[in-house]
Formats: structure tokens, sequence, C-alpha cells
């Protein structure tokens, strides 16, 4: 225990200079996390950091990333071969169906040019994996390993092969960071497959609930009907599927019904997904003509 | 110069617990993850309060914020104010019986836990309730098995003769 002495010796003023250190680590957090709440200051400065703990990143993900390729390389033969005649039979029947697609959406465009709206334009996918880390337990977002350099953008959105996922929220060098559209503070607009009606789902916390919190008790809406995006706020690209309405309350004494959603895409489960690069029309164009647009719709369907 | 080489065990074990920090968990045990760092900085404050103090903590938690994309100085802020307090109180804690230890580490996660708690609130993230308090008590229950570990380590590197760390 001769050494515990030695550890003493820079205590004399240890006291008041340790305080004075916190006081201004205190302020320097503070100031930080004002900077970060603004949420554009501090962008570039977090960009340069996370390139610093990517070594870390790496190093958890490994074993998963190993034990993924172990899987792949070990697989033996049959197994490739059966995977491989049930993908191309997949690959088939997807074929098919797309070229009725490709026919409908010519039409589509047809129509929509004699109504003198926009041609809409596809979408350009990345593809891009969940990286195998937890972020704070108490939000609901995850890590791709996609980021700036292979061209993801700050709030392009996320789908999986059922249905939409999130939204990039924070790109990094090789990585970004998204939300999930069941995070409390996340919220998309949707509208009712079946009669167009338009609302906004927002995340409860819970992976497999969303609630539409906005629909007054007249609303035209049921358990099982089909929530997709509306494109409304361009953030999130029309027509994809979000989630199943699972149940519909209504409470005499509230203005408003009580409905709870199922979100399609696996949330939990994924771990590939597609980050959506909206090609993005002249500025000022859709927007007119999307407004312009559903209330005669919603009229309609109404009658 | 020996002074700072002989780091590494302190170094490399507030890396291995940044690690753990955000290794992949199943949904149900995340809520329940201890906070290794903060655990671990507290042990190097506490046995080695002249090499790890506030400024290793600050450091450690703006890590932990990119890590996890949390608020840039949020654990940062919550790592130092533990780190001010264990390099403050050092001379009683060390000396504690375990039990008592267990105690002290008990409320310094209480501050810690509070201090995001409240950074959270005002910066109006949703408030998540009871589940607050899971790492703490996870925490606290692991803070003996943490504490055995790191004295060996610690041993090592203060009886090792070799020059080489």
């Amino acid at each position: 225990m001769a050494r515990s002495t030695t550890e003493h010796d820079p205590g004399l003023f240890r006291g008041s200079s340790a305080g004075l250190r916190f006081a201004l680590i205190a302020v320097l957090c503070v100031t930080l996390m004002v900077l970060d709440q603004e949420n554009k200051h501090l962008v570039e400065i977090r960009k340069g950091l996370s390139f610093i703990v990517q070594p870390i990143v790496y190093a958890v993900s490994a074993p998963s990333s190993a034990s993924d390729w172990l899987f792949d390389t070990l697989s033996s033969r049959e197994a490739l071969q059966e995977e491989n005649a049930r993908l191309q039979e997949q690959q088939l029947i997807m074929s098919g169906l797309l070229q009725t697609y490709s026919a409908l959406k010519a039409e589509n465009n047809r129509l929509r040019a004699l109504l003198d709206s926009t041609e809409k334009l596809s979408d350009k996918v990345l593809i891009a994996e969940i990286v195998a880390i937890d972020m704070t337990p108490f939000r609901q977002s995850v890590l791709i390993n996609k980021g700036s350099f292979d061209g993801v953008q700050v709030g392009e959105a996320l789908i999986d092969a059922q249905g939409v996922v999130g939204q990039v929220t924070r790109d990094r060098q090789v990585s970004a960071e998204a939300l999930l559209i069941t995070d409390a503070d996340h919220a998309i607009p949707i509208e009712l497959l079946r009669n167009r009606l338009r609302s906004i789902a927002v995340g409860t916390g819970e992976i497999d609930n969303l609630s539409l919190p906005f629909l007054p008790r007249n609303a035209d809406i049921i358990e099982g009907d089909l929530l997709i995006s509306s494109g409304l706020g361009d953030t999130f690209p029309a027509g994809y599927p979000v989630a199943i309405v699972s149940s519909v309350r209504s409470n005499p004494g509230q203005a408003f019904l009580e409905i709870n959603a199922k979100p399609i895409a696996l949330l939990n489960r994924i771990r590939e997904v597609l980050v959506v690069k909206t090609q993005k029309p002249l500025a000022g164009l859709t927007p007119a003509a999307d407004t312009a647009k559903p209330p005669t719709t919603t009229a309609g369907a109404d009658e | 110069m020996a002074r700072s080489v002989k780091l590494w065990p302190a170094i490399a074990s507030l890396l291995v617990a940044l690690m753990l920090e955000v290794l992949p968990l199943p949904e149900m045990l995340n809520i329940w993850r201890p906070p290794f760092l903060t655990l671990v900085l507290i042990y190097w404050c506490m046995m080695w309060p002249s090499k790890i103090g506030i400024i290793t903590a600050f450091f450690s938690g703006l890590a932990l914020d990119i890590l996890c994309g949390s608020l840039l100085g949020e654990n940062a802020l919550a790592l130092s104010l533990v780190a001010f307090l264990t390099s403050r109180f050092y001379l009683q804690i060390r000396i504690f019986p375990l039990l008592q230890l267990s105690a002290s580490v008990f409320a310094l996660l209480t501050i810690s836990s509070f201090v995001s708690f409240w950074i959270d609130g005002i910066a109006g993230l949703p408030s998540t309730g009871y589940s607050r308090a899971f790492p703490v008590i996870t925490g606290t229950l692991l803070w003996p098995f943490v504490m055995g570990l790191m004295d060996r380590l610690r041993y090592i590197a203060e009886n090792r003769k070799s020059s080489l760390f």
C-alpha cells in the first residue's frame, strides 16, 4: 500500500482545481448540447468525431458479420442450389408481375398527363445493411452501413421488402443513423388505400405499434385498412405501404378516434434496407399539384 | 513519462466498456443494460485519482454520445459529474466495505441517470418512466464483479516489472 501515498501528492489544491475543471467542462457540455439540439451547427464536428469511433463500431459488429460470412461460406452445396432455385423461381414470378406493372405505369403516366399533373418519377434505391450495434435504448434508431460517402443524405426514407422502415436522421461518412417510424418522436404522413383519407401516423415508442391520433369520430376507417405513405411533406415517397390498422376505438367523451396500427415492415427483424433516393422534380411543381388534387378525390369517395 | 505509460489498463478497460455499451442485445435485455462505462470510470477515478479524472470522463462520454447517437455532451456531462464526485470523495469511498461501496456506487449511478433524464426532458425527448431505474439496479449488482476484475487488472499493471507496458 506504499503506492497510495504517492497518489495523494497532487492533493493540496486538488479540490478547488477539480471543481473549477468540472465547472468548465459542464459549461462546455451544455454549450455542445444546445448547439447540437439546433441540429445544424455541429453536423461537421459530429461527422469528424464519428469517423474516430468507427473502429469501435466495426469491432462490436464484427462477430455478427463474421458469423454471417461463416454461414455463407460453410453452407452446403445442396442448400445453396436449393436457395438458388427458389430465388430463380421468385425472380421469374417477379419479372412476370413487373411486365404488367410497366404497362400500368405507362398508362398511369398517360392519364396523369391528361389530368395535366406532373409525371411520376421512379425512385432510385441504394441497398444498405443494418449494423449490429445498439443505439440509445430510449429511442428507436438504427445504424446503417452506408453513409455520406455513398451518397446517403439526411431525410431520405428507408424501406424494406414489405414497407416503410424509417428515415435517415444523421449521416456519418461510412454509416448513417436512422429513426424508425415507431419512435415516439416520429410521425409519417399517410393515407388510407381504400378511400385516400389522409392523416398522420405517430410512433408510440413500441416497436409494433403506431397511433393515428388526428382522425375525428366520423372518419371512415375500419380494422384491417392498409395505410400507405401519402408523399406529403416531401420526406417519404408516395405509395409505399406503412401499416395495417389493428384497432379502432371510439370514446364517446372524446372528439378523436383512438386508432392503433401495426407496421408492415418487420422493424425488429430487418437486416437489409433500401435507402430511397427520391428524385425531386422541379421545386414548386409537385406540391401544388398534390395539394390541388386530393380534396376532390376524398370528396368523391365520401359520397 | 513512466506514469503516462502505465495508463494502459485504464484505457483498455474504458474501451471495452464502451464496446459493451453498444453491443447488440435482445430488446428485452436492452433496457436492463448495466452502465458499463460509468462503472469502469468510477473504479479508475477511485483508484487512480491523479491519472483518471474529469477530462477522461468527458472524452469517453463524448465517444459514447457519438456512438449511440444521443445529444452531443449528454453522457459527457453525466460522466464528468460522476468523475468529479468520485475524485472528490475517493479517500472516503475507497476504504468502505463492499456493501457500503456498492451503496455509494448506487448513489453515483442514480445521479448520472438523473442527469441524462433531465437532459432528455429538456431536449423534449419522450419520457420513459421507470425503465430509467433498471440500469442503475443492474449496474449496482454488477459492481462487485467489475471491481474484482479491475482489481486484478490493476494489480498486474502496478506489479509488472517489465518496462514494456
